[in-house]
C-alpha cells in the first residue's frame, strides 16, 4: 500500500453516515422530536407565545448551566455527583452571607463562589491523590455539603430556607449579573407594535408581560459558546478529550493530565454556583432543598448529548441540545394538561435510548465490530 | 563513521537485591538501526527506560552527542531528543489522527489576543507527513480507532520524528502485528533511519531485526553478549545467543527450524 493513492479495503463513506457520526445526533434528533411534538399538540396552549417560550427557555437554561460543566468534566473522565448539593450549598452560603450576616450581596456572592470553587477543587484533588473512581469520592460530598446546607440555616436561623435575599440584593451591581434582565427596550418596543401580549390591566397596562431576557439565559448562552470554543477550538480542549480518552497515554505525551482534571472540577462547581446564584436572586431566597437531583439530570442531558461516560467523547453543543429537550419536555408536558410524574418516565426512556444510540456511535467511529 | 549520538557506558542497575543489568555498554550511531535483541527478563526493558530517563543507571555513564548527561526523568530526555515508542502506544482511538499526531504538542494561532488550535495547520501537517510514511488516511478527522495496528505504530513513530526526535527507541513495535503490518513497521523504520535518525529497535524476533538492523546486540540476563555488525552474523547464532547457550538448539531442531 505504500505509495498507492487510495487503499482499496477503505470503503468511502457516505456523507449521510458521516453525517451520523457526531455527537450531537442524538441532541439534534431529540430536539426536532419534541418541537414537533408539542407544535403538533400543544400549539394552542400558550406554550409558544411569549410567556410560555419565556417559560421553557428559562427551564432549559437552567439544565443547560450545570450540563456544560458536567459535559467536560464527564469528556475529561470525570464525574460530579455533588452538583446538586453544590447548589443548595452555595445558594445557602449567599442568603446567610448577605441575609444572616448582612454582608454586602456582591461580597457574598463572590466568597461563594470561591469556597464553591474551592470545594470542586478538593474533589479533584481527592480524585486524583488517591485513584478513587469520582463516582464514590463525589457521592461523599453530595451527602457532605448537603448536610452542612440543612445544618448551617437551623443553627444559624432556626429554620431551613432564609428569605429576605431580593431586599438587600437591590441596586447590587453584581446581583443584578445573575437576576437582572436585558433588552428591556426592546421587549417594550415588541409590545408596543403588538408582537407579544401586553398587560391590558392594572398598573402596568400596556407594558409588555415578558419585559426582557433574565441574565440566566444569558448565562446560559455565554457558558455554551465558552465551552464549545474551549473543547473544540483550543490546545486545552485537545487536553480534555486525551486525559478522558486515555489518562496514561495522555501523559506519555506529555498533556498535564491532573491539571486538567482538576480544572474540570473547579469548572463544574463554578457552574453549579452560577445556577445557584441565578435561582436565590430569582426567589430572593435559599432554601436547604434546592438543586435535589440535579446532578443526575445534568448527567441526562450530557449523555442524550451524546458524549460517552467513559470520557473522551462527546460535545457541549449536543448537551446544550439535551437540556433543551429537557427543558421543553418538562415544561410541555404541563401546558399539554398531562400528569406530570409521567417526565420521570420520559427521563428513563430516553436516557436508555440515548446511551444506545451513543454505544452504537462510538463503535462506528472505533471501528470496533 | 561519525561520533555515536549516544554512548551508554558499563550501565548497571540494581532493583534493591536484584541486578537487573550488569554492565552493559551500546552505542548508537545517526542514521543506523540498532537492534536490541533479548528473551523476556534480559533486560531489554529496563535498558531503554534507563536510556529513556524512567530509570537512573545504579553506576555507569550516558554520553549524547559527546558530552555526559544525567536524566533527571523522562522529560528531559524527550527535551533532549530521545523519543520511546511504547509497546502500547500513547495513541486515543476516540480522537482524530490530527488531534492524536498534536496530542501535548498543539500548534496554536492567536486571534484577537487569545489562543486557539490551529485546526488547519494541524490537519495539513499530518496529512503530509501521513502520506509520507505510506498510510492514506480518508481525512485527518479519521478516528485513531479506525486503523490498524501497524498504522497506530507508524503514527507513533513519525509524531516523534516530526517532534525532533534523533534518538527514536522502539519497544517492540512488531510484537503484536500481523506479517503485512509488520512488513510497513519495518518499512517505517527503515523510513525514518534514512532521516539520519538514529534508531534503537527492540525485539525478540530475530527475523524483524534481520530485516532492517545495522547492527544487533543481545542481552542475555543483564549481560550483553556483544555488538554484532550485519553480515558477520547470521540469524542462528543471534537465536542461540538470545536463548543463552545450547538448550535451544535441540528443541530447535524437533520444531523445524521455526522458532
Amino acid at each position: 500500500m505504500a505509495d498507492t493513492a487510495t487503499d482499496e479495503r477503505v470503503k468511502e463513506i457516505s456523507p449521510l453516515r458521516r453525517a451520523l457520526i457526531r455527537p450531537e445526533l442524538g441532541g439534534i434528533v431529540g430536539t426536532v422530536a419534541v418541537f414537533t411534538f408539542f407544535l403538533l399538540f400543544a400549539f394552542d396552549s400558550g406554550m409558544f407565545n411569549s410567556q410560555g417560550v419565556l417559560n421553557w427557555s428559562i427551564v432549559s437554561a437552567q439544565f443547560m448551566i450545570i450540563a456544560v460543566g458536567a459535559c467536560l468534566l464527564m469528556i475529561a473522565g470525570e464525574f460530579d455527583l455533588s452538583v446538586g448539593s453544590m447548589i443548595g450549598f452555595a445558594g445557602m452560603m449567599i442568603a446567610i452571607f448577605s441575609v444572616t450576616l448582612g454582608w454586602p450581596v456582591w461580597m457574598a456572592i463572590l466568597i461563594t463562589f470561591a469556597l464553591c470553587i474551592a470545594i470542586g477543587a478538593l474533589n479533584g484533588v481527592i480524585v486524583i491523590r488517591t485513584g478513587l473512581p469520582s463516582f464514590i469520592v463525589t457521592l461523599a460530598f453530595l451527602f457532605i455539603l448537603r448536610g452542612f446546607t440543612i445544618f448551617l440555616p437551623q443553627v444559624l436561623e432556626r429554620k431551613t430556607i432564609i428569605g429576605g435575599v431580593r431586599d438587600v440584593a437591590e441596586g447590587d451591581w453584581l446581583a443584578w449579573l445573575f437576576g437582572g434582565k436585558i433588552l428591556n427596550g426592546l421587549f417594550v418596543w415588541l409590545g408596543d407594535m403588538g408582537l407579544i401580549a401586553t398587560f391590558s390591566r392594572g398598573t402596568r397596562a400596556g407594558q409588555p408581560v415578558v419585559d426582557g431576557i433574565p441574565m440566566l439565559i444569558v448565562w446560559a448562552i455565554v457558558l455554551i459558546i465558552f465551552g464549545h470554543v474551549l473543547l473544540t477550538k483550543t490546545k486545552f480542549g485537545n487536553w480534555i478529550f486525551a486525559a478522558g480518552g486515555d489518562a496514561e497515554a495522555a501523559r506519555n505525551s506529555g498533556v498535564p493530565v491532573n491539571r486538567v482534571k482538576i480544572l474540570m472540577f473547579m469548572f463544574t462547581a463554578f457552574c453549579a454556583t452560577v445556577f445557584a446564584t441565578c435561582q436565590v436572586m430569582e426567589f430572593g431566597s435559599a432554601g436547604a432543598d434546592r438543586g435535589l437531583l440535579k446532578e443526575f439530570e445534568a448527567i441526562i442531558a450530557v449523555v442524550i448529548g451524546g458524549a460517552l461516560l467513559t470520557g473522551g467523547y462527546g460535545s457541549v453543543i449536543g448537551a446544550a441540545l439535551g437540556a433543551l429537550i429537557f427543558g421543553v419536555v418538562q415544561q410541555g408536558l404541563f401546558f399539554a394538561g398531562v400528569e406530570s410524574s409521567l417526565f420521570r418516565v420520559f427521563l428513563g426512556v430516553i436516557l436508555l435510548a440515548a446511551v444506545i444510540l451513543n454505544t452504537y456511535i462510538r463503535r462506528i467511529i472505533t471501528g470496533e465490530r | 563513521m561519525a561520533d555515536p549520538i549516544i554512548r551508554m557506558v558499563n550501565i548497571e542497575k540494581h532493583f534493591g537485591s536484584v541486578i537487573a543489568l550488569a554492565g552493559v555498554s551500546v552505542d548508537v550511531f545517526p542514521g543506523e538501526c540498532h537492534c536490541l535483541l533479548g528473551d523476556n527478563g534480559a533486560g531489554k526493558s529496563t535498558f531503554i527506560k534507563t536510556m529513556s530517563g524512567v530509570h537512573k543507571p545504579t553506576s555507569g555513564e550516558i554520553f549524547f552527542e559527546g558530552a555526559p548527561l544525567s536524566f533527571n526523568d523522562p522529560r528531559d530526555a524527550i527535551e533532549a531528543g530521545i523519543a520511546t515508542v511504547h509497546q502500547h502506544l500513547a495513541m486515543i482511538p476516540l480522537m482524530s489522527v490530527t488531534r492524536n499526531f498534536f496530542m501535548g504538542n498543539e500548534p496554536t494561532r492567536r486571534v484577537l489576543g487569545m489562543s486557539f488550535f490551529d485546526q488547519k495547520k494541524a490537519d495539513e501537517i499530518t496529512m503530509r507527513e501521513m502520506k509520507r510514511m505510506g498510510i492514506n488516511l480518508r481525512g485527518p478527522d479519521q478516528a485513531v480507532g479506525t486503523l490498524s495496528g501497524g498504522e497506530r505504530q507508524t503514527v507513533a513513530i513519525s509524531r516523534a520524528v516530526h517532534f525532533g526526535a534523533k534518538v527514536l527507541i522502539l519497544d517492540e513495535p512488531t510484537s503484536a502485528l500481523g506479517v503485512r503490518q509488520t512488513s510497513n513497521v519495518l518499512a517505517t523504520i527503515d523510513k525514518v533511519r534514512k532521516d539520519g535518525i538514529a534508531v534503537v529497535f527492540i525485539t525478540h524476533n530475530v527475523r524483524h531485526a534481520m530485516a532492517v538492523g545495522d547492527r544487533f546486540t543481545v542481552l542475555n540476563r543483564g549481560q550483553t553478549l556483544g555488538t554484532a555488525m550485519r553480515g558477520d552474523i547470521t540469524p542462528e547464532e543471534l537465536q542461540d545467543m538470545m536463548a543463552g547457550g545450547q538448550e535451544l538448539a535441540t528443541l530447535e531442531g524437533s520444531l523445524g527450524g521455526t522458532v
